[in-house]
């Protein structure tokens, strides 16, 4: 019986033509911009580390002006980076930061370059889970002693080692050696959570080596520095003893427990930095998991919220339009319903034929939409162009396929339910008459 | 005129009024609100930054370990650049407008830090700055040569000079010519006094959505970190030739450095106006498609409901109508539906400006976009009509006199 049903279909498609293509092209049209935007959100909006989201934490210390009134710096100062560092009081943690680096290759043909590179500790890998090539991450010792080791991305070691296993060589970066250590594999988690203040879309570091390195050799800070508070003296110990915020600092608790423990930690040391004169504002410290510090650090553009009202009322417009253009095909087809009922149809049958022939015409726009959606995306990856870090991640993948079609079926077919059910409560006796 | 009759009639068929009122109402909602987006953005990535854009390009140089002379490095690059036929001028500085990157602060007139600061962006060159960029100096002087101080750490400026943004000097001295404000000391967050000697009719903060995007102050002072900024102005037509020979030459000069990030004035705000740039073309897109949906959607229920009412056309031609009064008859039920779809539409429009200016921080629209829209929706409503309506005028009188 299907496949009657969709024959006739098929047929009612080519007796209007124009009809058809025109419902088919507005489902096409509003799931297509809808799932644009949807995919949209999803990249943008979406969850960079779902499995392990809620165990990692942003720390929040209010170290900002007491006369004025805003939210707290969104990173740390130096002092008290180094201060939670030193307590070590998480599973695991980090400080980090950006620094600018020159690299000189050792082969003399090759020019020197800069990077932007990463200052970490050792649970900065396993926290957010790098994927390694080779090698593996320094470890806690290397940390402390600041020994000059060094974690290659994958484009730098490419271009350095032409992609070769390079860990135990040695490079020149800043002037020193540094010694391989290991060599990540692409790493760019949309949005970049792990450091949102150059933008959530930033892409990732060419190098990383251990944190201490950076204020003990005042490396510069391509990153976000903020100082509300003229520093003291001058040179770079008055730097690092202000109250200039640029540092990110990342724990990982695996419970609640651990949460609420780490938290009172901090308050704790928030009060003793109070009795120093540090910490003028009331207190208001506080540990955001990823996706609270996303919304925090408001990482959604703004766009992409407009453009999802203006996809939905665009989707409205088509379902509308859908259902009117379905009552107009139904209706017009009064006489062959009509010569059905005299031949015996049903009410039911007369009903599951047409709610066949929509969800027929729903696949048929969804298809086309989905082809509109890759169209659609296809055009924003190249208005944004390649500089923008989450273009590459911005297609359709199948579960996202199979979810437009369904809904271009199941709108269709729900926007036809009130058509079919007035095409079949039509008197048939008017409609066998001819003359 | 037939309102009464049309009313009627309409009152009959709510479902079919309803499902091209509404479509109307939404279409025109997101149409108006899409246009002011995109006349908003249009006037931002459009706004003048102050400087010679158009002849504007910027390129980094780094130096690479401790022997690296920066002080002398400038001084013989700038003198270098400057002699490149072409050139106008060049000069360094810190970061640059409509770039998104550089540097802020707060300014006082008394040193007070209890006190509110006015929060203004804050450019570091030197004393060809000025006429490298371009700028118009409404007030005062510029900067000598004898006024550029060298620092070699991060933190705030020692310098005794600057030259501010004409809309820095307004918030600063309300209701004051800016002519009068030379002379005039402000205070910054280190406490050390800072004194206006000029003032600029334009120059742009680094970030175009920042509520400082007006003000800016220029001091001249000069950070040997390594890292350098050259801003370099060419004359008219000739940057695009002069931009690889300056690359050339600064890499030739030296080679214990990285040459680096060569950028246009123009590619640097385009870079930094992109995602404005593509939000207007995908509302256009919505916008077109939307108009395009509404319009075929209306023809194809004219088409339907005229079908249906053969009958009457034909029996009103046969008792005299002219092909006129049909197509006039069936341009008018048209434009009653309009009429309630735009009524909806206008409330609609309203309501979701609201919430966006409210919710996206963006200012309110004017007045005249609503009825704009109202009207456009209109006139689209009866053209696409028009054709189904005067298909309806040609309905043959012999239709009256069938019984089917």
């Amino acid at each position: 019986m299907l496949l009657y049903y969709l024959r006739l279909s098929a047929l009612s498609y080519r007796r209007n033509p124009i009809l058809s293509t025109l419902m088919v092209l507005a489902v096409a049209i509003g799931v297509g911009s809808y799932m644009v935007v949807f995919t949209l959100n999803y990249v943008m909006g979406g969850d960079p580390i779902p499995y392990k989201s809620d165990q990692l934490y942003h720390v929040s210390l209010d170290t900002g002006d007491p006369n004025h009134e805003d939210d707290p710096p969104e990173q740390l100062t130096y002092l008290d980076a180094t201060a939670l560092l030193d307590a070590d009081r998480a599973f695991r943690e980090t400080a980090s930061s950006k620094f600018g680096g020159t690299i000189e290759p050792a082969n003399p043909e090759l020019r020197p370059f800069s990077i932007v590179g990463r200052g970490a500790m050792a649970d900065f890998f396993p926290m957010f889970d790098v994927p390694f090539l080779f090698g593996s991450p320094w470890d806690a010792q290397a940390d402390e002693s600041m020994d000059n080791v060094v974690v290659l991305s994958r484009e730098t070691n490419d271009r350095l080692f032409g992609g070769d296993n390079s860990v135990g060589e040695s490079i020149i970066m800043n002037g020193e050696p540094y010694q391989v250590v290991g060599v990540i594999n692409d790493w760019q988690p949309v949005p970049k959570y792990y450091d949102v203040n150059n933008g959530p879309f930033d892409s990732g570091e060419d190098a990383y080596i251990p944190w201490r390195i950076l204020p003990a050799k005042n490396y510069s800070r391509p990153g976000n520095t903020n100082c509300w508070k003229a520093i003291d003296g001058r040179g770079a110990d008055a730097f690092l003893n202000s109250e200039c915020v640029w540092i990110q600092y990342w724990v990982e608790l695996r419970d609640q427990n651990e949460a609420e423990d780490y938290l009172s930690f901090v308050n704790n040391y928030a009060l003793q930095q109070k009795e120093l004169g540090r910490f003028e504002r009331p207190l208001n410290n506080n540990l955001f998991d990823v996706q609270e510090w996303m919304v925090e650090q408001e990482v959604l553009p703004d766009e992409t919220r407009i453009l999802s009202m203006l996809a939905g009322m665009l989707m409205a417009v088509c379902l509308l339009n859908t259902i009117g253009l379905l009552l107009s095909k139904f209706l017009g087809k009064s006489g062959e319903i009509g010569v059905r009922q005299a031949l015996g149809a049903n009410k039911r049958s007369l009903f599951i034929q047409h709610m066949i022939e929509a969800g027929f015409l729903g696949m048929l726009g969804g298809l086309l939409g989905l082809g509109a959606a890759a169209v659609g995306l296809r055009g924003i990856k190249y208005l944004l162009s390649s500089d923008f870090m989450v273009t590459d991640l911005i297609q359709l993948n199948v579960p996202v396929a199979m979810y437009t079609i369904a809904l271009a079926v199941i709108a269709t077919i729900v926007a036809g339910l009130y058509p079919i059910w007035r095409a079949c409560n039509v008197n048939p006796a008017i409609h066998l008459k001819t003359q | 005129m037939e309102i009464g009759p049309i009313f009627r009639t309409l009152l009959r068929n709510k479902l079919g009024v309803l499902l091209i009122a509404i479509q109307i109402a939404f279409t025109m909602t997101v149409m108006i609100n899409a246009i002011f987006i995109i006349n908003e953005r249009t006037e931002l990535v459009n706004t003048p930054s102050g400087m010679d854009d158009a002849n504007l390009f910027h390129i980094n140089v780094i130096g690479i370990g401790d022997d690296y002379n920066e002080q002398i490095a400038i001084a013989d690059d700038l003198a270098m650049l400057n002699a490149i036929p072409g050139v106008i001028a060049a000069t360094t500085i810190n970061s640059l407008p409509v770039s998104g990157g550089g540097s802020s602060t707060g300014v006082r007139l008394e040193y007070d830090i209890s006190q509110p600061s006015v929060g203004t962006a804050i450019y570091y060159g030197d004393n060809h700055t000025i006429n490298t960029m371009d700028l118009e100096l409404i007030a005062g002087e510029g900067f000598s040569e004898l006024d550029v101080p060298y620092r070699d750490t991060n933190g705030f400026t020692n310098a005794a000079k600057t030259v501010i943004s004409r809309q820095l000097a307004e918030n600063l001295f309300p209701e004051r010519a800016p002519g009068s404000v030379i002379g005039e000391y402000m205070f910054l967050p280190a406490g050390n006094e800072i004194q206006i000697v000029g003032v600029v009719e334009e120059l742009v903060a680094p970030w175009p959505t920042s509520s400082v995007f007006h003000r800016s102050m220029l001091v001249p002072e000069i950070f040997l970190d390594g890292f350098s900024i050259y801003l370099i102005r060419t004359e008219p037509g000739q940057r695009d030739r002069v931009t690889p020979e300056v690359e050339a030459a600064l890499v030739a000069a030296n080679p214990e450095r990285v040459v680096r990030a060569l950028e246009t004035m123009d590619e640097t705000r385009a870079d930094t106006f992109r995602v404005d740039s593509s939000l207007m073309v995908i509302l256009w897109v919505i916008i077109g498609m939307l108009l395009f949906i509404t319009g075929m959607g209306i023809v194809g229920l004219a088409v339907f409901s005229i079908n249906r009412r053969r009958k009457q056309i034909g029996t009103r031609r046969a008792l005299g109508a002219s092909r006129l009064e049909i197509l006039r008859y069936f341009m008018l039920e048209n434009f009653m539906i309009s009429t309630m779809g735009v009524l909806i539409g206008a409330a609609l429009t309203i309501g979701l400006s609201i919430f966006i200016s409210t919710a996206f921080n963006m200012p309110a629209m004017a007045w005249y976009y609503t009825p704009l829209g109202m009207l456009t929706l209109v006139v689209l409503g009866q053209l696409a009509v028009f054709g189904p309506s005067n298909g309806a005028a040609k309905t043959e009188l012999a239709i009256a006199t069938r019984s089917v």
